[in-house]
């Protein structure tokens, strides 16, 4: 009892050090405290930009391996971790969540989930990361489950059913948080499903919003779908969202509907598929949307996360949102607004040949029964891997592929052809490009000036990439791709500065910590997480 | 520890097989390690044993219960190799996944069931509540973190187990339960409970409830130590003891 009682004693005392918990005011500003990496693109922002400054385009070339850490799991890897104060947690796929230190790789805890046999998504049992509020991590799961896990001991606190696994629903994104809020959608809307968008209280997980991406009888737009197609339209929502705290507005991009490739039986614009949704925050009414690709019948899912920036745009600053799309083309909104200020294609484009006043595209390129070519295919000019943006150099960064495929309409199933005819596309095993001749198709990681769109520079790789893009205060950019390589670019001239083999795939975005003052670069290739410091 | 021997002696001797002792080299199992047993018995041996592995009559995994005596070696075979002639197969388990097996039973089994006396859980909560308890002990996100989470532990332990937690603390902690405490060079102290170790390093749960990693390099002193889970075999009267135990038997989960 005398122990027990000086053990009460000593947790007094040093109370104030373990209430240090992870509000939301410190995610808001998560660049106040570069050494942590709060949210799945370091900020609401989603810029994915580190204000730390140790590793540089001078001295970048000296990084070396610090650890790798092995997921027990042969599913892509796909999640950025987190950093809070020297702990880091990511998700071994499909949803165990690990606790590792930061420093040395070994593993804390692990809270080991498996989803129910029925979680089956489309395009591979993935996870793209944990969020964290106080001292709670969330998790979507490939079950459509959405569960809270105390972060220091890795023990559940609570499991709410998101939707139903059985009818198609899944849950592979990075949750977004939002005050006292956990925001997040469900994929499977290459299903028959009906999307849509949930806000839950952190403290409960009861749902306290929902917003339906389909909107019903009734609803402003549920007449752009014809018939009963409403109801198993798709537009699933499978990537993180943005914030932008003044307009108290969360953004989502919003995925492709259902069937992918045969519009005929959904006559209409389909909204609010492959577009981006602005809500209230508190209370998911919708302020604003635009859609990039209406009635879509070529798979242009729009899940991309908003990129957000503070921009000087035609003489003013003005609060922008910038948006490299699956369909090939590049945008900027008003955040603010959602007035379309200009769209550009920064990947060889030709299902459009231009836009109305109000940002409408003009279509030209249809699934046609003999086949019509189309660029970009249908894995797009960057799938839902997370570009970058520095206020340092005001560039954006996108890592994309140049590709093309035929799309058919035969008779009542559609069919997709290429030269080389594969028709899986996102899974694990089939992840290959299509092509139509030997110029195509290449990865390449590009920056571009948000005023112009214009690229400002590019690099090159001989095959496709799946990676994002992380850019420093340092003025490094890092990416990679599927030939197993982590590449550091200068920020400024995409010039080559180094490059590590790891081995195997980069189909996550990297990120940026620091412990006890020195600075980490971590990115997940193949089956591991790899972390790299200066010597 | 003699507690334990004294026990299995007793239950041998009743036709009842059980663990051996444990041995050193169990000191190595980490958290981990029973994470990895648990989820290869559940995805293996589950579906015939049951998840609680007593399904089989005779045998009760997750009491150290079979129909002869096992050594961890002979249950490591069996896992391997099966047992012929009946349904349990032999396995492509290497001897490590199966040694996690027998260690994520042993965790469960402890000690045997046995009578307590019948407890009050309203009353109990009560005495847990006034008392010290959640300085250590978490019950439905409540509590510290450093000691074990007492959330579901009425499903995981039997009434004779938590009466002898609390009588006897440290004749059985879990692998993942133990207390550890490193000085650095400098001679600051930190004790928690042991997550993980390796050469070169060893991750706590410090009683400040920080998750710590450290590099032996940088350690003077390392070591477990004793649980600082006191006894209460006299502090608490025998009707108090069973209406804890009541109450912490009733603790099944959220």
């Amino acid at each position: 009892m005398r122990h027990a009682l000086r053990l009460v004693v000593v947790l007094a005392l040093v109370a104030p050090l373990a209430a240090q918990q992870v509000t939301f005011e410190r995610i808001l500003h998560g660049d106040r405290e570069p050494q942590n990496w709060l949210s799945y693109s370091g900020t609401l922002m989603n810029q994915r930009f580190s204000p730390l400054t140790q590793i540089t385009a001078a001295n970048v070339k000296n990084l070396q391996q610090q650890w790798v850490w092995q997921a027990r799991s042969l599913e892509k890897f796909e999640a950025t971790p987190l950093v809070v104060d020297g702990v880091m947690y990511t998700v071994q796929a499909p949803n165990d969540v690990v606790a590792l230190d930061a420093v040395s790789g070994r593993v804390f805890w692990t809270y080991a989930y498996t989803p129910a046999p029925e979680g089956r998504p489309c395009c591979g049992r993935v996870n793209r990361g944990v969020a964290i509020l106080g001292d709670t991590l969330y998790m979507g799961t490939i079950d459509a489950r959405l569960i809270a896990i105390d972060a220091k001991s890795g023990k559940p606190l609570w499991n709410t059913v998101v939707a139903k696994a059985s009818d198609r629903y899944s849950i592979t994104s990075s949750p977004t948080i939002v005050k006292d809020k956990v925001i997040i959608g469900t994929g499977g809307g290459d299903g028959p499903i009906r999307g849509f968008i949930s806000a839950f209280d952190a403290k409960t997980g009861k749902e306290v919003w929902r917003f339906n991406t389909i909107p019903g009888p009734g609803e402003p737009g549920h007449d752009t779908w014809s018939g009963d197609s409403w109801k198993t339209g798709g537009v699933g929502v499978w990537n993180a969202g943005a914030y932008d705290p003044e307009a108290n507005l969360v953004y989502f991009g919003t995925g492709n509907p259902a069937p992918d490739w045969d519009g005929r039986n959904r006559l209409g614009d389909n909204l609010y598929s492959d577009s981006v949704l602005a809500l209230d925050a508190d209370t998911g009414a919708l302020k604003w949307h635009y859609q990039f690709t209406p009635h879509d019948e070529l798979d242009y899912d729009s899940t991309q996360v908003p990129l957000l920036a503070d921009v000087q745009w035609q003489g003013r600053p003005r609060k922008v949102m910038l948006w490299a799309n699956r369909n090939g083309v590049m945008y900027a909104l008003d955040r603010v607004t959602g007035e379309f200020l200009k769209g550009k294609p920064f990947v060889k484009t030709n299902w459009l040949d231009g836009f109305d006043a109000k940002g409408r595209p003009h279509q030209v390129k249809f699934p046609s029964p003999e086949g019509t070519l189309v660029h970009p295919h249908v894995h797009g000019g960057i799938n839902w891997a997370p570009p970058a943006f520095s206020p340092r150099t005001g560039l954006f960064y996108v890592a994309s592929w140049e590709n093309s495929g035929i799309i058919a309409v035969t008779g009542q199933f559609p069919r997709v052809m290429s030269s080389n005819a594969q028709q899986t596309a996102m899974g694990q095993t089939n992840l290959v490009p299509f092509y139509n001749d030997d110029t195509e198709p290449f990865g390449v990681v590009r920056a571009y000036d948000p005023q112009t769109l214009d690229k400002v520079w590019e690099f090159k790789m001989s095959d496709i990439t799946w990676g994002g893009t992380l850019v420093t205060a340092g003025d490094v950019v890092f990416s990679g791709g599927r030939e197993g390589y982590f590449l550091a670019l200068d920020a400024k001239t995409g010039k080559l500065l180094w490059r590590a083999s790891v081995g195997g795939q980069v189909n996550a975005g990297a990120m940026s910590y620091s412990v006890n003052g020195k600075q980490y670069v971590a990115i997940a290739a193949g089956n591991a997480l790899f972390a790299y410091a200066l010597p | 520890m003699k507690f334990t021997r004294r026990l299995a002696a007793a239950l041998l001797a009743t036709g009842l097989g059980f663990f051996a002792p444990r041995t050193a080299a169990a000191q190595h199992e980490t958290a981990a390690d029973l994470l990895d047993g648990e989820r290869a018995f559940k995805n293996t041996c589950a579906n015939c044993h049951g998840p609680d592995g007593d399904v089989i009559p005779g045998i009760d995994l997750g009491r150290g219960r079979f129909r002869r005596p096992m050594t961890d070696d002979d249950l490591v075979r069996i896992i391997r190799t099966g047992i012929p002639n009946t349904p349990m197969p032999a396995s492509q388990m290497t001897v490590e996944q199966a040694q996690k097996i027998v260690a994520y039973l042993r965790s469960r089994a402890a000690t045997a069931r046995g009578s307590v006396a019948a407890g009050d859980p309203l009353r109990g909560k009560a005495v847990f509540d006034k008392g010290t308890c959640a300085s250590c002990h978490r019950v439905g996100g409540a509590g510290s973190r450093v000691g074990p989470d007492l959330t579901d532990v009425g499903s995981r332990r039997s009434a004779r187990e938590l009466e002898l937690a609390l009588t006897d603390p440290a004749a059985d902690v879990a692998p993942g339960n133990r207390t550890y405490r490193v000085v650095l060079k400098d001679g600051t102290t930190v004790t928690g409970r042991l997550l993980g170790h390796d050469t070169f390093s060893v991750q706590l749960l410090d009683t400040t409830e920080q998750l710590r990693s450290f590099a032996k390099a940088d350690l003077r002193e390392l070591g477990f130590v004793a649980t600082p889970m006191p006894s209460y075999r006299t502090s608490m009267t025998p009707q108090e003891m069973a209406d804890v135990v009541s109450y912490l038997a009733s603790l099944r989960g959220q």
